[in-house]
């Protein structure tokens, strides 16, 4: 695709009404880019719902899981791709409760993602507290970006 | 809950709640889901709350209006960017009203790995009892 020129100077060559459209055309992508990069549907509908984070040196991957213990998950990574299982389970309550409201689900689960960049998996850490599970995976070294120092001549 | 399922979980999002008053602090509200069971001696009620610590949750019972306030303290360090985000966070709130009458001092609260388990005991007045008839 030719480099065209967004706006200026109508005296030179090209213009007409295709540039205007063009103009606009890339205004409305710029605004509905922009509304996408906030906060969006859930990519997959895939359980748990996820956010992932990261600095220069980690990704950090959070996701809500009620009742959930660490001993209940399955957590695996390999390369770039981190895949996390388990199963949400109730304990019997008493048999004879009469039930007023019943919105907790139950159910097993899996999911798999993939990151950014490279992932040093022998550093892996996952943590789950209150409901909450946080998996700390530190980037591989050339997943990392460097700094680059502008030497004087 | 008398047989245990296996089916695959749905991800779900977080239903946003607008309270009845104003908020003090900017913020999202969300309303935790619940289970509320009955049995002759008491009732139950299991939320899940996930990141609301103990100290973090409030419950308050007046005039049989139950209600339920949990903060969050956000988890994430000023220096991490945004990846995906898939959920957002913030405050639990849920309302409920009583139809019961409740043993007030006998209340129980148990916050464990993000789930809340309210027991609220019904007066005795309140419970079933079944009646004897002696002959005479």
């Amino acid at each position: 695709m030719l480099l065209r020129r967004r706006t200026g100077w109508p005296a030179w060559g090209l213009t007409g009404p295709f540039e205007d459209l063009e103009r606009l055309r890339n205004q409305v992508e710029r605004l509905s880019g922009g509304l996408s990069q906030g906060f969006g549907e859930p990519a997959a509908g895939v359980f748990p719902l996820m956010n992932v984070t990261e600095d220069t040196d980690t990704f950090f991957v959070r996701a809500e899981l009620p009742g959930l213990k660490g001993d209940d998950l399955n957590i695996s990574v390999t390369g770039d791709t981190l895949s996390i299982s388990g199963e949400r389970k109730f304990t019997v309550e008493n048999e004879k409760a009469r039930y007023h409201r019943r919105e907790r689900e139950a159910g097993t689960f899996s999911r798999i993602v993939s990151l950014p960049g490279e992932i040093d998996a022998g550093k892996v850490e996952a943590r789950c507290a209150d409901g909450l599970l946080t998996i700390i995976l530190p980037k591989a070294e050339k997943a990392k970006p460097k700094q680059i120092t502008v030497k004087a001549s | 809950m008398t047989k245990t399922e296996s089916k695959a979980l749905q991800a779900k999002e977080k239903p946003e709640v607008s309270t009845p008053a104003e908020q003090t602090r900017p913020g999202l509200v969300f309303t935790p889901a619940v289970d509320i069971f009955e049995t002759d001696k008491e009732i139950t009620l299991l939320a899940d709350m996930p990141g609301v610590k103990a100290q973090d949750l409030n419950i308050d019972l007046h005039e049989n209006q139950l209600t339920l306030n949990g903060e969050v303290q956000p988890l994430e360090a000023d220096s991490e960017l945004d990846v995906i985000r898939e959920y957002r966070t913030g405050k639990y709130y849920r309302q409920f009203t009583l139809s019961q009458v409740i043993d007030q001092a006998g209340i129980k609260a148990e916050l464990k790995d993000g789930v809340l388990r309210l027991t609220l005991p019904l007066v005795q007045a309140a419970q079933p009892r079944k009646i004897e008839v002696k002959a005479a």
